[in-house]
């Protein structure tokens, strides 16, 4: 394998990365709140990207259907309509559980995925078969031997990492985030301290699943295409990548979905089958968790956000 | 001392249960299922409010064996009324399984606390290795069922060492990704059928062959199906005696102990990690028995009945039941499997119905149908 291919197979798999980083960075805010898993965070992802889609037959009706400006609306909706969404699931599934055994809050999320994708596939218009997503940043390409930079990919690059490095700021730099923090260490603490807890909790179910909503179109925009079947899938994998970098670290988050889409890359060149890449990868996460049980940057309960 | 608890309500409990089964696969139109389901319901509640539903399990439990004679005359009547129709008995029969299979998942889950979301990719197993012996080795066929389960227990014990060292939601991660694995590994290999998958003969047992048409009297044919469904309940009904049994010895008393502390279960010198790995893989045996009979049943095995969602299915039956419980394995079973099958008017919209009942269930009754109780090792004795 030459250079420019290399380079290619790394470029791809870093868009991969930051997509799954920040789905994951979502079951990372929720974990180190609450201590549970929203399985329907997936789910979440492609609402987002199908709000996208149904914003932009509204743009199109009103004539503003290109360019950056359009992308700029389209992710807005999507995080707002998402934002509103984590906040009602936080609110009515999520907190009136918090007694009772964790895996049953993971089952009732599940099932809520479950809903979410059930009521697209049913509800949206032709929601049962892959949609076309528009393709809306600039397609401008430079080609270097094999290697192809394309500058809609890069802007997604870009614009993931821009996100969740601003995560990491609000969580380490704002009043908000040092409440998030203090919640996450010691809620009783927290509560005692003068902090709203309920409030916190749905503010971060909020940012992680606007969150959620914008990797939702960032995957619509790398592949022009969603379906309703792929937030399972996203889901598994953003959980994955959160617990191999290890549950509550954001930096455990960036490593876990740049390793997840490493593997898979890995796995699509070495098997003729590219489909084994899957396997390849779901094999090498059971194999991690043997050797560090705990992610790769390990759960400190002192410190968890 | 109290008197024993007297033995009607599990007679009545058992024949009501036979009758609503026999209506809910016999209904034809929409409107007089639906009014069933809502019948049922009703009588669901009042039996709760009326305390009759405590008085049924107060007597099944002072009478175990007799509680499961009944609970099998039951099952066996169902199936004798409706020997002739090949639906119905199919649908019984996989109830039977599905109810197998969830008492692995109990066995794991509701005594051990081991959690496992590959249930339905270890039924897989048992039936893609049902479907390979049978079609090219000339092993007896119950030997390949017993195979099968034997095998779900090796492949399953890969995951073993991932799972002791981990707990909690990173034990979850192990078997969600094993389970999406294996999904897709049957759907991108070849030489096990790929997406279509596998077709799989009869079952034959010492000349008997299950899909010869069975005549009983003179003209009355019954369907073919008979013959799987009284094995399926056979089965059922020795893994229920089997899982009740390891419920009562010092076997469930140790998986009780593992799940409700680890630590203080060491320090009483209770081998975790040994009871772990005893319910983990016989989860799994049973789970791949039952997936090995339903393979030769259906007559073909294809990566879309293995699904990430059908082992959630059988993780929300073992739930709905109530944790723990094997009696409420059954009526959650028949729920799950049997509802969506019969409610053709709501087909489109079932998986989003039953998702949303799962949420009702788990938000207002997280214990499930019917709660787990404490063991109770001489029946009817009760210090007041």
């Amino acid at each position: 394998m030459d250079l420019g291919l290399a380079g290619q197979f790394l470029l791809n798999g870093l868009v991969l990365g930051v997509i799954y980083a920040m789905v994951a960075v979502g079951f990372t805010l929720f974990f180190g709140v609450l201590d549970v898993i929203k399985f329907s965070h997936g789910d979440v992802v492609m609402a987002g990207g199908f709000t996208a889609l149904a914003a932009f037959a509204v743009l199109r009706m009103l004539g503003l259907e290109s360019g950056m400006m359009a992308a700029l609306i389209l992710a807005v909706a999507a995080m707002a309509a998402m934002a509103v969404l984590g906040t009602l699931v936080a609110k009515f599934l999520v907190l009136p559980l918090k007694g009772s055994p964790p895996l049953n809050t993971l089952l009732i999320t599940l099932m809520f995925g479950l809903a979410l994708r059930e009521a697209v596939r049913l509800f949206y218009p032709g929601g049962s078969n892959p949609k076309p997503f528009p393709r809306l940043l600039p397609e401008n390409a430079w080609t270097f031997g094999n290697f192809t930079l394309r500058l809609d990919s890069a802007l997604l690059l870009l614009i993931g990492i821009g996100a969740i490095l601003g995560v990491q700021v609000l969580v380490r730099r704002t009043r908000l985030g040092l409440a998030i923090r203090a919640v996450a260490q010691d809620a009783e603490t927290a509560t005692v301290m003068g902090i709203d807890l309920k409030r916190i909790v749905l503010l971060t179910f909020a940012l992680g699943s606007a969150l959620a909503a914008l990797a939702g179109v960032a995957n619509g925009l790398y592949y022009s295409e969603i379906n309703f079947s792929m937030g399972l899938l996203l889901g598994v994998i953003g959980f994955s990548s959160a617990v191999v970098g290890g549950l509550g670290s954001v930096y455990g988050a960036i490593i876990g979905g740049a390793l997840f889409a490493a593997l898979q890359t890995i796995g699509a060149i070495w098997f003729s089958v590219p489909a084994y890449k899957d396997v390849f990868a779901f094999a090498c996460i059971i194999a991690l968790m043997a050797w560090k049980p705990t992610g790769l940057i390990a759960e400190r309960p002192a410190e968890r956000v | 001392m109290t008197r024993r608890a007297p033995a009607w309500p599990t007679v009545l409990a058992a024949a009501a249960g036979a009758a609503t089964v026999t209506l809910f696969l016999r209904l034809e139109a929409q409107w007089e299922i639906a009014l069933l389901a809502l019948m049922v319901v009703a009588a669901a509640l009042a039996a709760t409010r009326l305390g009759l539903l405590g008085r049924f399990e107060a007597s099944s439990a002072a009478h175990p064996r007799f509680a499961l004679g009944a609970t099998l005359a039951a099952a066996l009547a169902v199936t004798a009324l409706l020997h002739d129709s090949h639906f119905e008995l199919l649908m019984l029969a996989t109830v039977a399984l599905y109810v197998t299979a969830c008492l692995g998942l109990t066995l794991q889950l509701g005594y051990a606390g081991v959690v496992n979301f590959a249930g339905a990719a270890f039924f897989g197993i048992g039936a893609y290795t049902a479907a390979v012996l049978m079609t090219h080795s000339a092993l007896p066929h119950l030997l390949v069922l017993a195979l099968g389960g034997m095998l779900a227990g090796l492949i399953g014990s890969v995951l073993l060492l991932p799972m002791l060292r981990t707990r909690g939601h990173y034990a979850a991660l192990i078997t969600i990704a094993f389970g999406i694995l294996f999904r897709t590994f049957l759907e991108v290999n070849d030489t096990l059928g790929g997406p279509q998958g596998l077709k799989v003969p009869g079952l034959e047992v010492g000349g008997f062959s299950f899909n010869a048409p069975v005549f009983l009297g003179a003209q009355r044919e019954a369907s073919f199906y008979l013959g799987y469904t009284l094995l399926a309940l056979l089965l059922a009904a020795g893994t229920f005696v089997l899982v009740k049994r390891l419920e009562r010895s010092w076997v469930g008393l140790s998986l009780d102990a593992v799940r409700s502390d680890e630590t203080a279960a060491a320090a009483y010198g209770i081998d975790v990690a040994r009871w772990k790995i005893m319910a983990f893989t016989a989860g799994n045996v049973l789970a791949g028995l039952a997936g090995a009979l339903y393979a030769t049943m259906a007559g073909f095995v294809a990566p879309a009945s293995f699904t990430f969602g059908d082992s959630l299915l059988m993780l929300s039956i073992v739930l709905l039941g109530g944790s723990g419980n094997p009696l409420g394995v059954i009526p959650a079973a028949v729920l799950v499997v049997v509802l969506p099958e019969k409610l053709q008017v709501i087909q489109e919209y079932r998986l989003l119905l039953f998702a949303l009942l799962v949420i009702l269930i788990l938000r207002f009754r997280p214990d499930g149908l019917l709660p787990r109780r404490m063991r109770e090792y001489f029946p009817g004795w009760r210090q007041t």
